[in-house]
């Protein structure tokens, strides 16, 4: 390849999630529509007492096929209900017999894969034996590669595949680097979104924080206390928009960057957020004023929603309305960016802004405007933000050309 | 097909402590010994960081370091940072901790147990605000580490550390996915066409797994030890300065057809 080729726009040729609210994408946009949410107090096996938690039901019925039964895991089976919604994997076998099997990459995230499959590893160990019991299958399981690899046998896929972990941005940056390899001419399409489940770690991780919220996550409430944990799956099949069907919404483009500040705390000006936004919309050719609405990574916590309140004011000033969906789905960390992707394009074909749930009124502190309530509104275009520790943000636009 | 050009580099591993101590024994004019590497203290970081950095940030800081020793401005790479196995001994002693009846986890340990650690910790040495990425990829993290970085420099356009590492993880782990010693590669790649290049890359995806390595000598048996020691053949043609085409991992189901042309 010489010179650059520029790898926007892409085309959305299918699209599927898992969230709390259940496989696929129709009860989420039901959720969304009648503001109902999939928190519920945690059922989780060793959660930290009293918190609220975005559970996937229907785990038991996902059990990977007999043949790839070796990547049975939490993380595997909310993989395997994405890809039976929504028409989803049928949608790339179609696009793998147009490209070659070979042309179709997998980049996707995930901050833990299948980490859970080691928690419980640890714990079915007979007393006194240190070793890990012998049918414990890491490389299938534990390891961010089992993600892609299961998606790859799953769909018979040939082509370069990326597993990319950076903490709560990966299903975004996953999307990013899609359009990358498309740009770079080493795929036709891109299975790309990301997939993270529920697991010890993360619950008492964020509890030893003390970043966990004592009932359903408030993300931008003057009163709001923290994260409620979630686990879900998000996979775009991302094209380019010639080779799409006729209409599909698009991935405008995406921007990324890193705060280079602190481990665990955000710039507090939201410097980095706010270059990854500009990035984003320098990448889709649109100004602040095209956005239509700003899907936020509102995570509920003290420091991220007032951190993304100033770096949000700073370039939408209080022209664009803003929420966070998190309410709805809990924070599920290495999938929202790719569950929020989905929900971006959801509100642009609905033409539906959705405000904070169980929210009256945003913090006062907040300059932003923050949306509260559903309200109907003719989008085009959708900013949604991702997040995350290591100080790593990454923005993403969707919907409709110029 | 994606071209970029190789210009810093660095490795640290069994008897190969960095790339200006090493680049005779990676050309074969010096014979390679076994030798355990010590790694230096990450100069780069403060005071504070430093303390806080496990053995696994260290390492991959000390190739970073050294693969961008010639650039004049570190803070405007955009990085790459390539690793199966993550920081091993945080998530050792993570589980290990999870498994105490009242559960409390290190707060610090939990948020240097995200995978994007040293990516973060050396955006933080150097000032750096440009993008990362993360990325695991079992024993095949060092290909999809360069494939990504190599499609970042010929999109993007500006200049990308790659960074790939691994260390051995602790027991339990350990006997579950073993590591056989500690190794980590960088380099600093640019668009093809980039002045002052030591190598031009091209690299063409190809289905099915590589073949797997036959080892012809000491150096070389080092490279299924560790995930990252899989850059040792592209390492060493880039110090015999030799024209050569190999397939490396880079995926589950597909490699990387690699030809590294010495400028």
């Amino acid at each position: 390849m010489s010179g650059r080729a520029s790898p926007w726009p892409l085309a959305i040729s299918a699209r599927t999630v898992v969230t709390a609210l259940g496989a696929g994408v129709e009860p989420l946009r039901a959720a969304l529509r009648d503001r109902a949410s999939g928190l519920a107090p945690a059922r989780f096996p060793g959660a930290p007492d009293g918190i609220w938690t975005g559970e996937v039901p229907g785990l038991e019925e996902a059990a990977p096929p007999p043949e790839l039964a070796g990547f049975d895991c939490r993380n595997n089976r909310i993989a395997e209900l994405a890809l039976r919604a929504d028409g989803f994997a049928e949608a790339v076998r179609e696009v793998a017999a147009r490209h070659g099997a070979h042309r179709i990459a997998v980049v996707v995230g995930t901050s833990t894969a299948g980490i859970e499959e080691t928690e419980q590893a640890y714990r079915r160990r007979p007393e006194g034996q240190a070793e890990l019991p012998a049918d414990f299958d890491y490389g299938r399981t534990h390891d961010l590669q089992a993600l892609p690899r299961y998606l790859q046998s799953r769909l018979g896929l040939t082509g370069p595949a990326l597993v990319i972990s950076t903490a709560c941005t990966s299903g975004a940056r996953a999307i990013m680097e899609a359009a990358t390899l498309i740009a770079a001419g080493v795929a036709d399409a891109v299975v790309a979104g990301g997939v993270d489940s529920l697991c010890r770690l993360t619950l008492q991780g964020f509890n030893a924080l003390e970043l966990l919220s004592r009932g359903p996550t408030r993300p931008c409430a003057g009163d709001r206390d923290g994260i409620s944990i979630g686990e879900a799956a998000g996979l775009l099949l991302l094209e380019r928009p010639a080779d799409a069907p006729p209409g599909a919404t698009l991935l405008l483009g995406a921007g990324a960057s890193s705060d280079g500040h602190h481990m665990s705390s955000p710039h507090p000006e939201g410097l980095g957020a706010v270059s990854a936004m500009r990035a984003a919309l320098d990448c889709a050719g649109i100004a602040p004023e095209e956005i239509g609405y700003v899907n936020l990574h509102g995570t509920g916590t003290r420091a991220n929603d007032a951190m993304e309140d100033r770096a949000v004011h700073h370039l939408f000033g209080q022209a664009v309305p803003c929420s966070s969906t998190k309410g709805w789905t809990g924070h599920t960390l290495g999938a929202s960016g790719a569950i929020e992707a989905v929900i971006g394009a959801l509100c642009v074909e609905e033409g539906l802004v959705p405000g904070c749930l169980r929210v009256d009124s945003p913090d006062p502190e907040f300059r932003s405007d923050i949306v509260t309530e559903n309200r109907a509104a003719p989008l085009r275009r959708v900013l949604s933000n991702s997040f995350g520790f290591g100080g790593s943000n990454c923005s993403l636009v969707i919907g409709r050309p110029a | 097909m994606i071209r970029c050009s190789v210009h810093g580099v660095s490795v640290w591993g069994p008897g190969l402590p960095g790339w200006a101590a090493s680049e005779a024994v990676l050309a074969g004019s010096s014979p390679w010994e076994a030798a355990e590497c010590a790694v230096p203290a990450p100069a780069l970081l403060s005071p504070t960081e430093r303390r806080r950095a496990g053995a696994t940030t260290r390492l991959a800081l000390a190739a970073a370091a050294e693969a961008t020793e010639a650039e004049p401005d570190r803070a405007a790479l955009e990085t790459v940072f390539s690793s199966a196995n993550g920081d091993g001994a945080v998530v050792g002693a993570l589980m290990e901790a999870l498994q105490a009846e009242e559960v409390a986890l290190s707060p610090t340990q939990f948020h240097n147990s995200v995978h994007n650690a040293a990516a973060g910790y050396w955006h933080i040495a150097v000032g750096s605000t440009h993008p990362s990425l993360s990325l695991g990829g079992h024993d095949a993290a060092f290909g999809a580490g360069l494939l990504a970085a190599a499609a970042s420099a010929s999109v993007r356009g500006g200049p990308v550390l790659l960074c790939a590492y691994d260390v051995p993880m602790p027991a339990p782990l350990h006997g579950a996915r073993p590591t056989a010693f500690p190794f980590a590669a960088a380099l600093v790649l640019r668009q093809a066409d980039s002045p002052g290049a030591r190598a031009v890359l091209e690299l063409t995806p190809r289905p099915g797994p590589a073949p797997e390595a036959s080892p012809d000598d000491a150096l070389m048996a080092l490279e299924t030890g560790n995930p990252a020691a899989r850059a040792l053949p592209l390492l060493r043609a880039l110090a015999a300065r030799r024209d050569s085409v190999q397939r490396l991992a880079s995926g589950p189901e597909s490699h990387l057809e690699l030809r590294c042309i010495p400028c």
